[in-house]
């Protein structure tokens, strides 16, 4: 069921979906387009998230209760319309599978650490939403065999191209940041560069498959390790 | 372009605007001042609008030489406040001529000052913002995130006003209190228990030490968390609950979306109070309606300009 959430005293939570499924990043982001055209001037910020749209808006414009009002016949019409088939972009990242986690995660998975990288790296992922830190795309689904809960106490600071996993979810930390994931490899690319145009590579709705490199290969395309 | 030379910058000063807003798709961080009050009195002293790019200065210990005759004015955490030695006063503007040495000690209560000029200080924007994004490596006076350095020449113009004038008395917080911060429940609220939100509102938090302008984490009796899975948009003020149960109430630098579940939202009025306390200080929350909020908001930025 779709639901309209204040959040806080500024902003209006679209719950779109229950669960994500693999066409929905595309149809978010065509809704976050449609909203962008038609009620701009009101909003602040546009927030694509799995089975939502964060909504930021002006509260010298509008609240949340007039917002909900404009809203209802785009979401209507959302609702309404058949997705025409996209498939979204293809995107191939290198990655080194050393992440200082991986060995938990094979143990807590129940599997070898070789099964954990094959697992990982069989998948094609979608970027569900953007978001946490400058370019970190949220990718799924991921295997349910490497499903496992968030780290009890986030670390202060993941290094910058760590690969981590969560729930059913797989991203690249772009910067080093805090974070509770659990890592499990390291991606020599830069995934944001503010002066770029666009400044992220990666779009919601696009496809993204991990290719398995080595130690060698990693810093041959200037990692860090 | 000259203005305010960089001596000594403190343990981290850094320029700030109104944050780096239309760019939370991409993941980009709101940034901006803590605290949106003193901010925003000490713009509102020199005549400039709100979010006028300013330096936010944690802890004091800062030390600059003007190279020409403007004004300026600090708000914000008490602390010494001399021109070539003479004092001169918190919460107030004030001249400087060019060839003058303005320095601020250390912060005797409160945690960050907001030095402010008469018609700002000037930096390349980044994303459309010259605030500073330490983690995220964008903005401030290099663009590319660095907090002042010793050497660092704030750009700024030189300018001259009518006369003194400070904030009036009222308008002050005491930073020395313990602070009781308004919260609007929501979110994720209906899925913690009854006894836990009243425990919530029923016990003293400490603020950790781990503390940073991306989150305030509190420590107290743990409360239960729900589990969540999908990542979705968050709004700064949030009060987010991992599973070790320790609340961490989401500030300026912090991130655009995340999966933690969350209880509900700090006044944005009462962040400043957060910002301004220092580790081990407790806190307390008390329940405010959504509406309430919105009207307070509202007459701020009225007051201050949006």
């Amino acid at each position: 069921m779709m639901r309209l959430e204040p959040v806080g005293a500024e902003a209006l939570l679209l719950v779109l979906a229950e669960q994500p499924d693999a066409d929905l990043p595309l149809r978010i982001a065509a809704l976050a387009d449609r909203i962008h055209l038609e009620l701009g001037p009101l909003l602040v910020d546009l927030v694509p998230g799995w089975t939502t749209l964060l909504l930021h808006y002006d509260l010298l414009r509008t609240d949340h209760l007039q917002l909900g009002k404009r809203l209802l016949p785009l979401l209507e019409d959302w609702c309404a319309e058949a997705q025409p088939p996209r498939s979204g972009r293809l995107h191939e990242i290198p990655v080194w599978y050393a992440g200082e986690d991986l060995a938990e995660v094979a143990r807590a998975c129940v599997l070898s650490e070789a099964e954990v990288i094959a697992l990982h790296s069989g998948m094609e992922y979608r970027v569900g939403a953007i978001g946490f830190a400058p370019g970190f795309a949220y990718l799924g689904e991921l295997d349910a065999r490497l499903a496992l809960p968030r780290r009890r106490t986030p670390r202060i600071r993941v290094p910058a191209g760590s690969l981590a996993i969560a729930e059913r979810q797989t991203a690249v930390y772009p910067q080093a940041s805090p974070g509770g994931w659990h890592l499990i490899g390291r991606c020599p690319r830069h995934l944001f560069d503010a002066h770029a145009k666009p400044p992220c590579p990666l779009a919601v709705g696009d496809r993204v498959r991990f290719l398995a490199i080595d130690e060698a290969t990693f810093r041959a395309e200037g990692g860090v390790p | 372009m000259t203005g305010l030379a960089v001596i000594r910058p403190g343990p981290l000063s850094l320029l700030q605007d109104a944050g780096r807003l239309g760019w939370q798709h991409l993941g980009v961080s709101p940034a901006g001042p803590l605290d949106i009050h003193a901010a925003a009195w000490a713009n509102r002293l020199l005549d400039n609008r709100r979010g006028t790019p300013l330096v936010e200065i944690a802890l004091g210990g800062t030390e600059l030489q003007s190279a020409i005759d403007t004004w300026v004015a600090v708000c914000g955490a008490e602390l010494d406040i001399r021109l070539d030695g003479a004092p001169r006063p918190n919460w107030s503007r004030f001249a400087v001529r060019a060839g003058q040495r303005l320095g601020l000690g250390f912060a005797r209560s409160g945690q960050r000052a907001y030095l402010a000029v008469a018609g700002g200080f000037r930096a390349g924007a980044v994303l459309g913002s010259v605030a500073t994004q330490t983690r995220e490596g964008l903005g401030g006076l290099h663009g590319d995130g660095r907090s002042l350095c010793a050497g660092d020449v704030l750009p700024c113009a030189p300018a001259s006003l009518p006369g003194a004038a400070s904030v009036p008395w009222r308008f002050v917080p005491d930073y020395r209190a313990e602070p009781c911060l308004r919260v609007m429940l929501g979110g994720d609220a209906g899925d913690f228990s009854v006894a836990d939100r009243q425990r919530f509102f029923a016990q003293p938090w400490r603020l950790s030490p781990q503390s940073d302008r991306m989150g305030t984490r509190l420590s107290g009796e743990p409360l239960r968390a729900p589990t969540r899975q999908w990542s979705l948009g968050v709004a700064t003020g949030a009060i987010q609950v991992p599973p070790d149960g320790q609340p961490i109430v989401l500030m300026a630098d912090r991130q655009t979306m995340g999966g933690y579940p969350i209880l509900g939202w700090v006044h944005p009025l009462d962040l400043g109070l957060l910002a301004q306390c220092p580790a081990h200080r407790t806190v307390r929350f008390a329940r405010v309606r959504v509406k309430t909020v919105q009207e307070e908001v509202r007459e701020f930025y009225r007051f201050f300009g949006r």
